[in-house]
């Protein structure tokens, strides 16, 4: 008997009882929506987070004032005092470490900006001119703090658009003197609109030089410094330039650390990585399910039919027929349930984000394909031992069953 | 074209060896219309299954055309009923979601038989058993004897040598069983060697040969005149 003739017969039998067919598919169906929604979920999370991250700028060295070790563990409060990043570290760097493009000084806090009567609480960031490079922001009306401003402790503000449209509206805020904290700081740009990243308002943000930072949050050191390198093989070898600056400049202790883009990239994409199989396999669990209701009602089938199988047995139909039979009967049902599941799967992961804009999603091929072939799998597992049941069936007690 | 000697068939049931059969032997030639009479639990539906080739005796030989039977191989044995030996039940063991005509196609199926062949094969022999105008109806939608008649035109679809009739009239009222017999006469009058199991007098007053089985042995085999 050749594969169509055997496939018909199948999907006859299926067809011959649908709600039971179907509920059977459910299982597998379920299964694989859940597969794939779930790990495209998990894969959304990767994708935004990696592009957010790569968004901060490429090739970017964090420094930050104290040593933490990356396996972090116990750390006495009175390990001797931490010399502070300084603005003069920064400058040492950009003169000395050449394989740097930019040693950008930060000063971070926040503080209440006031126009008129409007007021809002945002993040105050004390910087240099090269921020803008480093960070991959940039200003767009007006200009941004240079380097004059930093030398003379200006009290110029750039704003971010957030703070600009929540102070001023439609108005021009170039000119215009704000306080911030309590100082008069006059107004020299705008920035262009970011919008948000990982959560946070990139335009609820205005810039001062770091100079004048330091005078308004009262503190001569760093919040960090970002250094960046021209390309991402740089990155390694400037590390060791940093700390050999900076080692000769606090009494030959690190007491600073230096983080990079990429070990945070991945640091991150390892974590989603495990997310994503985590998912994954509890859905997997599902997909298994629904394989042991496959196996389940072929069993129950194999048993309705064992007087059908005595009679085709007798009319000439050898084992292997019938376990063809059985086999494309559970493998189209797991596979059809497939199918729908990627279907279902994968809208449900596309149409999500349209209603659920904190769930991206992103629908991976492997994913589709490693559900599809695992519930084929199931139904391959799962349709062995009934279709052998049916196969290995005496005749004459098959032609015997009432 | 049979010849079986000295067959044998015991069960095991548990620690019990039940003997069914010790000791047939028969031989039947091409052409022959027999009946096979005997009260129940005397072994004439396991004989039937061991020339059938639907089971294997323990001991002993069975040639089908010259063709040594207990060493085949399932395969080889489904192959045998398959092109072989046309079945008939008393309970006609039609597939029940099948067509009658599709029924009828089912042994060309296993046979390797192209699907356009098929109907071409079954129609006519439909048509013989007076089921022209009842080839779409399925199982459920047919008496009793029109069942049969359809089991017969399937037994007879891939041209077998032997007809193996277990009870073909035993779920049938007399009128519809004798049309059973007439047709299965008549088929026997073409050449198509028959052997009819059955309880019924009647029926083997109508054969050729009766044999008669007691407690899994021939006790009388006589051709009638």
């Amino acid at each position: 008997m050749n594969f169509i003739e055997t496939f018909k017969v199948s999907i006859e039998a299926i067809l011959s009882n649908k709600v039971r067919s179907g509920l059977t598919m459910l299982g597998v169906i379920i299964g694989v929506m859940a597969v794939i929604l779930l790990v495209s979920i998990g894969e959304g999370a990767r994708v935004y987070i990696t592009k957010e991250l790569m968004g901060l700028g490429t090739n970017l060295l964090i420094i930050t004032p104290g040593k933490t070790t990356t396996r972090g563990g116990f750390h006495p409060p009175s390990a001797g005092t931490v010399r502070k990043l300084s603005y003069d570290d920064s400058l040492a760097l950009r003169r000395r470490a050449w394989l740097l493009t930019d040693a950008v000084p930060i000063v971070f806090g926040t503080g209440k900006i006031k126009y008129q009567n409007l007021g809002r609480d945002t993040i105050v960031i004390g910087t240099t001119p090269e921020f803008q490079r480093v960070r991959n922001l940039f200003v767009d009306i007006g200009s941004f703090v240079s380097q004059g401003d930093v030398d003379s402790k200006s009290k110029i503000v750039v704003l971010g658009t957030t703070v600009k449209e929540e102070l001023f509206g439609d108005q021009s805020s170039l000119g215009k003197v704000v306080m911030v904290s309590d100082a008069r700081y006059r107004v020299v740009g705008v920035m262009q609109k970011k919008g948000m990243s990982l959560g946070w308002d990139i335009d609820d943000v205005v810039f001062i030089p770091v100079t004048s930072g330091q005078e308004l949050f009262d503190t001569d050191g760093l919040f960090e410094i970002l250094a960046s390198t021209p390309r991402a093989e740089d990155v390694n070898p400037a590390i060791a330039q940093i700390k050999d600056i900076l080692i000769k400049r606090h009494a030959h202790k690190e007491d600073f650390t230096i983080q990079t883009q990429g070990a945070m990239l991945s640091t991150m994409s390892t974590i989603l990585n495990v997310l994503t199989a985590v998912l994954g396999g509890i859905a997997g669990i599902s997909l298994l399910v629904g394989g042991i209701g496959i196996m389940n009602i072929m069993l129950v089938s194999v048993r309705e039919r064992t007087r059908e199988i005595g009679i085709r047995k007798a009319l000439g139909a050898r084992n292997r027929d019938i376990m063809a039979q059985f086999m494309i009967e559970a493998t189209t049902l797991s596979g059809a349930g497939g199918i729908i599941g990627i279907i279902t799967g994968v809208g449900l992961a596309l149409i999500i984000p349209v209603f659920v804009d904190v769930l991206p999603t992103s629908v991976s091929l492997w994913s589709i394909l490693m559900a599809f072939s695992f519930s084929a799998a199931v139904g391959v597992f799962f349709g062995v031992y009934p279709a052998r049941k049916a196969a290995h069936q005496d005749p004459i007690q098959a032609l015997r069953y009432e | 074209m049979i010849e079986l000697s000295k067959i044998t068939k015991i069960y095991r049931m548990g620690e019990m060896d039940i003997t069914v059969l010790s000791g047939i032997f028969l031989k039947v030639q091409s052409g022959e219309l027999i009946a096979i009479m005997g009260p129940s639990g005397s072994g004439k539906s396991t004989l039937m299954n061991i020339i059938g080739c639907l089971d294997r005796p323990t001991s002993g030989a069975y040639h089908f055309e010259d063709r040594e039977i207990s060493t085949l191989s399932d395969d080889e044995l489904a192959a045998v009923r398959n092109g072989k030996i046309g079945f008939v039940f008393q309970t006609f063991n039609l597939l029940p979601r099948f067509s009658a005509l599709k029924n009828v196609e089912v042994p060309l199926i296993y046979g390797g038989m192209p699907a356009r062949l098929r109907s071409e094969r079954a129609i006519p022999l439909l048509q013989k058993v007076g089921l022209a105008d009842r080839m779409t109806h399925k199982p459920t939608e047919l008496s009793g004897g029109q069942q049969q008649r359809v089991a017969i035109a399937r037994a007879l679809v891939n041209n077998p040598p032997l007809l193996l009739a277990d009870e073909p009239t035993g779920n049938l009222d007399s009128r519809s069983g004798s049309e059973i017999l007439d047709i299965l006469t008549g088929l026997n009058r073409q050449g198509v060697t028959i052997i009819i199991v059955t309880h019924d007098k009647d029926v083997a007053a109508r054969c050729k040969r009766v044999i008669n089985l007691k407690d899994g042995q021939i006790i009388n085999d006589q051709v009638m005149a």
